[in-house]
């Protein structure tokens, strides 16, 4: 199954446009928790919102998770070791106030198991892989970093 | 709390605004402060006594906190009480630290930024030590 999984905070049109065409003709359950989407998905099942238990079985139960830049999305991924496909929304198109997720994308993209989307081709590219990489649930050289200076500073 | 592995080993008390989330980790204790924010003044004077007499009471080592208003609180009378003092912004702060974490370099030993521009462009009292991602 590809959850995709958008908040409830601001609609992101582009991202649920470009999932519903990236999934037509695919043999593969395809779930989307898209808040006030004024787009009408026509080849997947969709909710505007969803219970955190719900949320929480779709996101175990998913192949690949598909979500805006947002760092909790990231962290679900993250703690869930799932392939995460993310894109940015952009303040010119109205999908934010700002462009800080351009900022998370381009720091992201360096960890394994982030695949970032721009286009409606890159995730048929990422649908279309059976062996797409997920995030190392638990562990990345930075937080091993992080976590290791912070022991030595309060064990000395 | 993607930072708890950092402590693992010692006695740590977990003092959060959201008393939901003590059952989310296994800490020896777990303490509910009150939540508000830096414009509430009022509730910011009860915060800093709520504050003062946690941090009195169980005279931390060490206090590390990500923020809001209540963890600067209690880094602010962990410092006056003879603690290390350790600020870490949260990783959702990528444009710029939060208000908490722009006043936390005032009085904390440590101030890190889990984003590595962030520590290059401020005066070198914000660090970089990784992040949870």
């Amino acid at each position: 199954m590809i959850f995709l999984t958008l908040g409830t905070q601001l609609p992101f049109d582009r991202l649920v446009e470009a999932v519903d065409n990236a999934v037509d003709g695919l043999d593969e359950e395809i779930f989307g928790q898209i808040g006030k989407s004024g787009y009408k998905p026509k080849n997947m099942q969709v909710t505007d919102y969803m219970t955190p238990r719900e949320f929480n079985d779709r996101f175990a139960a998913a192949r690949v998770i598909v979500a805006h830049a947002g760092i909790g999305s990231i962290l679900s991924g993250f703690n869930a070791g799932k392939p995460l496909v993310i894109m940015a929304r952009r303040a010119e198109l109205g999908e934010h106030r700002n462009d800080h997720q351009l900022a998370t994308v381009a720091q992201m993209q360096r960890i394994p198991g982030i695949h970032v989307a721009e286009t409606t081709e890159d995730l048929r590219r990422y649908f279309a892989d059976p062996d797409l990489l997920a995030m190392s649930a638990g562990e990345t050289p930075e937080r091993t970093r992080l976590i290791g200076n912070l022991r030595k500073e309060i064990f000395g | 709390m993607q930072l708890a592995p950092a402590f693992e080993g010692s006695d740590v008390t977990f003092a959060s605004t959201d008393a939901g989330q003590a059952e989310n980790y296994d800490f020896e204790r777990f303490i509910a402060l009150k939540d508000y924010n830096q414009n509430e003044k009022l509730k910011m004077l009860a915060g800093l006594a709520e504050t003062f007499g946690v941090i009195r009471r169980l005279r931390p080592d060490v206090v590390i906190s990500t923020g809001a208003a209540p963890g600067l609180l209690c880094l602010l009378w962990g410092r006056v009480m003879g603690a290390r003092t350790i600020w870490v912004d949260s990783i959702a702060n990528s444009q710029e630290m939060s208000l908490s974490g722009r006043l936390a370099p005032k009085f904390c030993h440590v101030v890190l930024t889990q984003w590595e521009h962030l520590a290059t462009e401020s005066d070198g009292r914000v660090q970089h030590w990784g992040s949870v991602l």
